[in-house]
């Protein structure tokens, strides 16, 4: 017998939006990246087409970072030591994206100046082709400053801003605005917050496809679960049409997986945590799956060899199924 | 998937003969239909009918156990795609396998290590739920020998991996009084495999590459009287996978289709190497696995694919907690700090945890936080300095220690003023942000 297949017929579905401008696009990227665009859940090609893959981005910081897993720093080395070259580091790494996000201090222990944050981007800009977003300390006032400097040192780049919070979207966004780039929007593992926080910067007057949002994740362990069904909720109210969940969806696994102690600590650790370094790439690598899995449009991940992972397993998951 | 009201009326006889005790066959039906009173009471359906209620009445994905002596590992009676809409019920089993090509020292090396895995995750002991031996060699000897060697080191239960029925039955016999899993029937040993499973009361895992073959597999065995069964699409591949894995479910739940309505196996353990096998099984962790087959052993990995399954399987409506009080750490005396945190399980046990690790001793406070982790609980209003001040009166930490010194978690420092007002004559202490960093702050800075 033949069994009929299953098919849902979705209302809705996700917005595409494109970020980095090449140079006759008015930046110098030497390519644009375009996500979302799907009308169905993660990869379920039976039902429609997904047009565009997940994509892979690589956080680099300004600066040698203090409270990383000594295992990142030992797999990035030298090239940590400053963000061109790490960026080209990680595009070797087989980075889509390049994600910068600006420490609050410099190694000295003064606070990042504006004209440092430009700086920093200007560089990354220079060593890599690749698309670039940048992301603020995470204190509302210096996110503020920082990213104003950033945004209109690098006008037209159609760079991503992040991270807009409910307390300091305004900013963000009207620099944004002013000087064509994107924004991303974080709520705290929550659907209504999401929709609330789209609202506002829409108000604003920036174009929806203009808008990533980040519905925040935890890693394995440490409430992965909220952030996984939050998301699955989120893209479900995509499909079934409400237009301000339809934004792509970015989420951070590589920043809350190596936070946990089971990445960060080798030592005095239970015997049976097993070894170390495949042990944090595989928290790292199982988190941004589960993810990809719920609706992620963009993982960002820390780990090399974590990159070359989530490559392979979305290669596989957008691949037409081998149905015999 | 359950009949309505108007359903089940249209299957009994509708005389309303009130023998039931109800006036008319209608409100008997939705008594029924509401599960209020049992089909007996009806003294007047007839077997068809009796036979289509019962059908309707059982759950949509088949509850299946795989047991051996005081172990059942069970999968199935799922009832959503989303674990938001209401939750996921049986954690997937996770068997690891060996295989006959192996010899039985080394088998047995691998799963006194691998039996032996337990790691603690908020207080829960995680471990492996079984082993699986396949038949590689084609020599029924050594298939048995292999057997033998994962029998002398544990009793979990087994799932026998070979299409050989000479093999299988052989397997069976070693394991007499088990209910161990078959893996597995195809489409041509289908019948002496039924035969098999049937004899011996065990489930018996269907294998093929398409819905197709798994649905007619499975019909045709149903007809035999076979009921427990496991389907398994022979990919492992993740994109095929998770195609296959949420068709048969969506099948099962939203279709009613009988023939598909069986716990999911995914074979991890076939994936070409083991990091793709690693994101193979953590997907069929979240989609639709009711057991999951790993081929390597590394405590690295299974470690974070256990936890996985932990998380997905929380019920999303309630978050783990443990008991608010105050908890001793250590064999603490009067003079030794007192330290606070909320009563989310993740968070009591990342704090505890390295506490216990330091060697120091510690009082513990942990607060009615209603379940969440302290950022969350800071932010929702469910741990300020009046409910820290409320649980050092309600759990008396006053008269157990001499010296007032309460140190708080550094991401709410700033409840350190207001918490001063709260408890006067107490120290307070802002701690570091996070808890790995717990035993170098009560070494250098807590003395
Ligand atoms: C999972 C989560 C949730 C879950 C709840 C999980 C739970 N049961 O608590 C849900 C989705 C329900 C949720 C809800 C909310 N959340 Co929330 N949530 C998170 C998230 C992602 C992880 C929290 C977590 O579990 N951490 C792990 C635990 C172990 O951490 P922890 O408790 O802090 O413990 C660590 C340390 O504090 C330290 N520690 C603990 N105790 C002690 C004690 C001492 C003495 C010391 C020294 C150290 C120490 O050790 C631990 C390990 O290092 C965080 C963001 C993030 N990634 O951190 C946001 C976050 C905490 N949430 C936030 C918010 C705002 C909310 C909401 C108010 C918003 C909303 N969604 O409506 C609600 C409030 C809940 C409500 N009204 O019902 C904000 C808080 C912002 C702020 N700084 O004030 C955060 C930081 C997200 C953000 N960036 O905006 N949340
Ligand atoms: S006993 Fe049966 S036939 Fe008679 S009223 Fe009740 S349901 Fe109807």
């Amino acid at each position: 017998m033949t069994v009929e297949i299953p098919k849902e017929t979705w209302a809705g579905s996700v917005r595409t939006v494109t970020f980095g401008a090449t140079a006759s696009e008015g930046g110098t990227r030497a390519r644009s990246l375009t996500v979302g665009g799907q009308k169905t859940l993660p990869f379920l090609h039976f039902e429609h087409e997904t047009p565009h893959p997940p994509l892979v981005a690589i956080e680099i910081k300004d600066r040698r970072p203090d409270d990383w897993s000594p295992l990142l720093l030992e797999a990035w080395g030298e090239a940590a030591n400053d963000p061109a070259s790490w960026a080209k580091a990680a595009e070797a790494a087989g980075a889509d994206v390049l994600v910068l996000a600006l420490s609050l201090n410099d190694a000295d222990g003064q606070p990042t100046t504006p004209e440092a944050a430009a700086a920093a981007t200007q560089a990354v800009l220079k060593a890599s082709g690749l698309p670039l977003m940048v992301f603020g300390p995470g204190q509302a006032e210096v996110d503020n400053v920082l990213l104003v400097a950033v945004a209109e040192a690098t006008k037209g780049e159609r760079l991503v801003l992040g991270i807009c919070e409910d307390k300091n979207y305004r900013t963000i966004v009207a620099t944004a605005m002013a000087n064509g780039h994107l924004i991303t929007a974080r709520t705290p593992m929550d659907v209504n917050l999401a929709k609330q926080l789209n609202i506002l910067i829409k108000d604003m007057g920036l174009p929806l496809d203009r808008i990533l949002m980040d519905p925040t994740t935890g890693a394995l362990g440490y409430g992965i679960e909220y952030g996984y069904s939050v998301m699955e909720r989120l893209r479900l109210a995509a499909l079934q049409g409400d237009g301000m969940t339809q934004m792509p969806m970015i989420v951070t696994p590589g920043f809350e997986a190596w936070k946990t102690k089971e990445a960060k600590v080798g030592q005095d650790v239970p015997a049976a945590w097993g070894e170390w370094r495949e042990r944090g790439i595989a928290w790292e690598t199982l988190t941004a799956v589960a993810l990809i899995e719920s609706g992620a449009d963009i993982v960002v991940l820390r780990h090399p060899e974590s990159v070359t992972r989530l490559h392979q397993a979305i290669q596989s998951l957008m691949a037409l199924p081998e149905l015999a | 998937m359950a009949l309505t009201g108007i359903q089940i009326y249209k299957l009994l006889p509708q005389t309303n003969c009130k023998d039931c005790g109800f006036p008319t066959c209608l409100a008997f039906a939705m008594k029924l239909a509401a599960k209020q009173v049992e089909l007996s009471s009806c003294p007047h359906v007839n077997d068809a009918a009796k036979a289509q209620l019962a059908e309707a009445s059982e759950p949509p994905v088949r509850l299946i156990s795989v047991k051996s002596n005081g172990y059942d590992v069970q999968a199935g009676n799922e009832v959503v795609l989303f674990r938001h809409e209401k939750t996921f019920y049986h954690k997937p089993g996770v068997f690891l396998r060996v295989r006959d090509d192996e010899s039985p020292e080394t088998i047995k090396a691998e799963i006194t290590e691998a039996a032996g895995f337990q790691v603690n995750y908020v207080g829960r002991d995680l471990v492996l739920d079984g082993f699986a031996v396949e038949a590689v060699t084609g020599d029924v000897n050594k298939f048995t020998a292999a057997i033998a060697a994962v029998r002398d080191v544990t009793h979990r239960p087994i799932i026998l991996m070979s299409h050989d029925p000479a093999h299988i039955s052989a397997g069976l016999r070693l394991l007499d009084g088990e209910h161990p899993l078959i893996c597995g029937a195809d489409a041509n040993n289908w019948a002496t495999m039924g035969d098999l499973a049937k004899q011996h009361g065990a489930a018996l895992v269907v294998v093929a590459d398409t819905l197709d073959g798994l649905t007619d597999l499975a019909e045709k065995l149903k007809d035999k009287g076979i009921n427990d069964l496991v389907l398994a699409p022979t990919t492992h591949h993740l994109g095929t996978t998770l195609t296959l894995n949420t068709q048969i479910r969506r099948l099962a739940l939203k279709k009613n289709f009988r023939p598909l309505g069986y716990p999911i196996m995914t074979l991890a353990s076939h994936a070409p190497d083991p990091a793709y096998e690693a994101m193979l099984a953590a997907q069929a962790i979240a989609k639709y696995a009711g057991f999951i087959v790993l081929g390597h052993f590394q405590p690295e990995v299974v470690y974070p694919l256990l936890v996985l399954r932990e998380n997905i399987y929380t019920d999303p409506q309630k978050p783990i907690q443990v008991k608010p009080g105050l908890y001793e750490i250590n064999n603490p005396k009067a003079d030794d700090p007192v330290l606070v945190t909320t009563n989310f399980s993740i968070t009591y046990f990342s704090v505890a945890n390295e506490v216990e690790g330091s060697g120091l001793p510690a009082w513990l406070l942990v607060t009615d936080a209603e379940g969440m982790s302290v950022l969350t609980a800071w932010a929702a209003g469910k741990f300020d300095a009046e409910r820290i001040a409320k649980a050092v009166k309600e759990f008396g930490v006053a008269d157990k220690v001499s010296r007032k010194r309460i140190v708080i978690p550094g991401h709410v420092a700033l409840l350190s003023g207001e918490l001063e007002e709260e408890l006067p004559g107490w120290e307070i202490r802002v701690g570091p942000r996070e808890a790995v960093d717990i035993p170098a702050f009560m070494k250098q800075v807590l003395t």
